[in-house]
């Protein structure tokens, strides 16, 4: 099913419909995540193709792209992922992402790392780590170091806490800004938190209690609506200790 | 979620389906037409042995499960299906050296397995958020003694038929992806049942669109 772009925004689409573009403007057109550049051989004019279904949604002045669930993470440059250490061999450690392969983390990676002074990093370890080399081709590669070599709140998460898992797309709402979810729980709970965009959580609060609580509310808000999560929270704040 | 087909043979049983029922699936969904019901897991694209990967291209693994008893070659044959379809839509070059494995459990046949194991493939794999390169559903039809020929038969009709067709057709250009016949027919009444085949699909890719719609539209907010 062929649309002009500017009808699609906001609908829902099939993987194989096609948006198309008029071909008198010569705007360029960012394809974003679930869309494809497509050919197009009877109307004139280039089309983007949908490989997702999901909403179509755009961003001034002419990015688009689909919106759509996903559990499965796949690994990107320049992502912000949380590793588990699975494996240490010879000058690398072996990371478990949750992709389809498992990440490669150089020891020097890390601040202050030198090839007397190792960093501490032991198998089963928490990581939270960037894509420095992720694409369909080779195996993705972590570091802990941003390209001036200092950690900038990477490294090897601390003693304690609690890791969960949720989809992509609530990892994706809760590192937005204007998270609301965030600020409400905080003036509830104080509570550390790292998250990664393959959909792990890490979560550490002043109680094993309060840890249980936040971690089941991040997972659940996804499915609720702005009414549920208000009364979850209106019933969250009558019963803080 | 609930979409209705209308009663009668020309057309197809009622219809509806349920997306990520299960937690553990990348992708997982629940289609039922008339009585038959089939369930289907996606997991994908994860770790791949070595000995079964392939450098440029996602391995593509399908499981069916039946009601009861083990697998044997019938099912062998519906995987193969099953498979040669969501090979042809699944954009495979995207995920080379992983693998993408689709498990269908038979929940209740009651006539047209095939076309409702093809359903709940692809409502699990656009669950699942997989590329893909079209979606496809699945149709049979049966030719009775009569030569009359009717859509989505039950397991009495199937059995009375003198011929039973199914085939899988992507939406796109409403081409045919697969299919799987048995039984005797002429040219010309295969001709027919690809026709009545293709004009049914749209009722079913018009139920995908509303159900993204609708799983869409509650996560808006």
């Amino acid at each position: 099913m062929a649309l002009p772009a500017a009808e699609a925004v906001s609908q829902a689409v099939l993987a194989g419909d096609l948006l198309t573009f008029p071909s008198s403007s010569g705007e360029k057109v960012l394809c974003g995540p679930g869309l494809r550049r497509q050919g197009h051989g009877q109307l004139s004019g280039h089309a983007l193709a949908v490989c997702k279904s999901g909403v179509v949604r755009h961003k001034e002045p002419s990015v688009y792209w689909v919106d759509s669930q996903q559990k499965r993470y796949v690994p990107a440059k320049g992502e912000y992922v949380i590793g588990i250490v699975t494996a240490k061999s010879g000058d690398i450690f072996k990371v478990d992402v949750g992709g389809s392969e498992q990440a490669s983390l150089s020891y020097l990676a890390f601040e202050g790392a030198t090839k007397r002074n190792r960093p501490n990093v032991q198998v089963g370890d928490l990581v939270f780590a960037q894509f420095v080399v992720a694409n369909k081709d080779m195996e993705p590669e972590l570091v802990c170091i941003d390209s001036c070599g200092r950690s900038n709140g990477m490294g090897v998460i601390g003693p304690d806490g609690l890791l969960f898992k949720v989809s992509l797309s609530i990892a994706r709402k809760l590192l937005s800004p204007n998270c609301d979810v965030m600020k409400n729980l905080g003036e509830l709970y104080p509570f550390e938190i790292v998250i990664g965009m393959n959909g792990r959580i890490w979560v550490k609060a002043r109680t094993i209690k309060h840890t249980l609580l936040v971690a089941n509310v991040l997972e659940s808000f996804g499915n609720m609506t702005t009414e549920q999560r208000k009364q979850v929270f209106k019933k969250l704040s009558d019963n803080v200790p | 979620m609930e979409a209705a087909g209308a009663e009668g043979q020309q057309q197809l049983r009622p219809f509806c389906c349920e997306h990520n029922l299960l937690s553990r699936p990348d992708g997982s969904a629940c289609f039922t037409q008339g009585d038959t019901t089939v369930l289907a897991a996606v997991y994908g694209p994860a770790e791949v042995k070595v000995s079964k990967e392939i450098f440029d291209k996602a391995t593509l693994d399908v499981f069916l499960k039946p009601k009861v008893g083990l697998p044997s070659v019938i099912e062998k044959s519906k995987e193969q299906m099953i498979r040669n379809t969501c090979e042809a839509t699944i954009l495979t070059a995207l995920h080379p050296r992983s693998s993408i494995t689709i498990v269908l459990q038979v929940i209740h046949d009651s006539g047209s397995l095939l076309s409702c194991c093809l359903n709940a493939a692809c409502t699990a794999l656009m669950d699942a958020g997989l590329p893909m390169r079209s979606v496809f559903c699945g149709v049979t039809c049966v030719i009775d003694s009569d030569g009359e020929i009717l859509l989505d038969p039950t397991t009495k009709m199937e059995k009375e038929a003198a011929a039973i067709l199914t085939f899988s057709i992507d939406s796109t250009e409403k081409q045919l992806l697969m299919s799987s016949t048995k039984g005797s027919y002429s040219v010309e009444e295969l001709q027919q049942c690809v026709a009545m085949c293709q004009k049914a699909a749209e009722k079913i890719f018009q139920f995908y669109r509303d159900s993204v719609s609708r799983k869409y539209s509650k996560q808006s907010e």
